[in-house]
């Protein structure tokens, strides 16, 4: 790992301050992410701004019909919270099935979602359960967030805050995990809210993204029936040394079946 | 950069000078010579740094030593009361056979009491094998560390720790 500057502010404003002033600064929510990318010193930045400190990032809050997370927010913390497990809890479920224990104690919601791992869970509820990403300097709507491969529509020096989700009337999360890493092979949130339906894959593609033929075949009749004949194109799909995109294909439409039977019960 | 941290290793005030990417395995290992943390992997899988940091475990191999100012760091060296006691779970692992080579030993056992404290004393089999997730022996072919941890649950319960 290449040395750096390390920062430790107290409060968004001033974080925000210091991520501006500096050309190749990153912020560091639980490293989990960050700090191996920075032992394969795939990233050099010159600064690091621990966000640990600024404690009105960290929480869970009901805002309404609204679970709304703050970005410094951990796993464990997801996964076992009352609030999320009686609103929503398909998203604790997900949070639960994130990594390891000890991952889940350092790793947070803010920086998965600012990561957009090809491969990681929390894209998947973002995108369909339509939450909303607050940042120091504005919204994002979750259909024009994931931009591709590590990509999101993060600009410099901005901070995700805190994501917002609506409650729906039934979700469910179906993750077929690599054996080593953990993370998802293929995960699909499924989510209905009154006649919407939306589908969410992660680890399928270069970031998560929606299904729009099943959402529709749901919408009309929400059973893993009316999914049953829909085929996922394999074309652009990952594919690696875990599996092919074929493979990965077949698996999305078998975890949203799964992931709608689940919902349904 | 070159930082001041301070903070409790076993309930001993520590010092010292680090780099800012100094990690805190490579503080506890290098800076303090406490080496009962080891280090199996650099991709964060293996867990044989696992330490407790303020009650919860985390990858010691993960975490900057300047994330750890002012935090209660609790080792495999932190366990046993004396040199002749040892905690529930390190007994529980030598009474069942459950370490051969020993490398992934410190991770197990401390991610193992803290799995035992998040249960609440109670743990059956399924969650054990589940919760190991992110610890690997490559020797033991885990069974053996399995029955270590439900042994240890009760006997951590009746201790007391
Ligand atoms: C062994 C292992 C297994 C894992 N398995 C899974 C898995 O199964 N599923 C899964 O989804 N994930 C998995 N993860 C990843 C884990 O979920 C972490 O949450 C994720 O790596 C992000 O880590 P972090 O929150 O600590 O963020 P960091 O590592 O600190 O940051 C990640 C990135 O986000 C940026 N960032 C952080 N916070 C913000 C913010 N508030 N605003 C803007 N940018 C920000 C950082 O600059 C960095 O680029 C695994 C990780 C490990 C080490
Ligand atoms: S050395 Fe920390 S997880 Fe392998
Ligand atoms: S006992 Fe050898 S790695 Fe576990």
């Amino acid at each position: 790992m290449y040395d750096f500057a390390y920062h430790r502010p107290k409060s968004l404003a001033d974080a925000a301050t210091v991520l501006k002033g500096k050309d190749e600064a990153r912020p560091m929510a639980g490293g989990m992410t960050l700090i191996p990318t920075l032992k394969q010193r795939l990233a050099r930045p010159t600064d690091v701004v621990d966000l640990g400190g600024v404690k009105e990032l960290a929480g869970i809050k009901v805002e309404g019909s609204n679970l709304v997370i703050g970005a410094m927010t951990k796993h464990v913390t997801v996964a076992t919270s009352a609030d999320v497990k009686r609103m929503i809890p398909a998203l604790a479920d997900l949070a639960g099935m994130i990594g390891d224990p000890a991952v889940r104690n350092r790793g947070t919601i803010g920086g998965s979602v600012a990561n957009s791992d090809p491969a990681a869970d929390y894209p998947a509820a973002v995108l369909g359960l339509n939450a909303t990403i607050t940042t120091n300097t504005g919204k994002h709507a979750a259909d024009s967030f994931f931009k591709g491969l590590f990509e999101t529509a993060l600009g410099e020096g901005e901070l995700i805050t805190s994501i917002s989700f609506p409650k729906p009337d039934k979700a469910a999360y179906m993750k077929f995990r690599n054996p080593a890493s953990r993370y998802a092979m293929v995960g699909v949130f499924v989510a209905k809210t009154g006649n919407t339906v939306r589908v969410a894959v992660t680890g399928a593609g270069p970031a998560a993204f929606r299904v729009k033929a099943m959402e529709d075949a749901l919408a009309k009749n929400f059973t893993s029936e009316a999914i049953k004949d829909i085929k996922i194109p394999a074309d652009g799909l990952n594919s690696d040394i875990h599996g092919s995109a074929e493979y990965r294909a077949h698996l999305v439409g078998v975890m949203a079946r799964r992931a709608v039977d689940a919902a349904n019960k | 950069m070159t930082i001041s941290v301070a903070m409790t290793v076993n309930g001993k005030p520590v010092s010292g000078k680090v780099e800012a990417r100094t990690l805190l395995v490579q503080f506890l290992r290098e800076h303090l010579g406490m080496t009962g943390t080891h280090v199996g992997c650099d991709t964060s899988q293996c867990g044989a740094c696992v330490v407790h940091v303020d009650g919860t475990s985390v990858k010691s191999c993960t975490m900057l030593a300047v994330q750890a100012e002012g935090a209660k760091v609790t080792t495999i060296e932190g366990l046993a009361a004396s040199a002749d006691k040892l905690h529930p779970m390190q007994e529980a692992f030598r009474d069942n056979h459950a370490l051969q080579c020993g490398f992934c030993t410190p991770g197990m056992v401390m991610s193992a009491i803290d799995m035992v404290k998040r249960h609440n004393y109670q743990l059956d089999e399924t969650t054990v094998r589940h919760e190991l997730e992110g610890n690997l022996c490559r020797c033991t072919g885990y069974h053996n560390i399995v029955k270590a941890i439900l042994a240890a649950a009760p006997a951590m319960k009746a201790a007391g720790v």
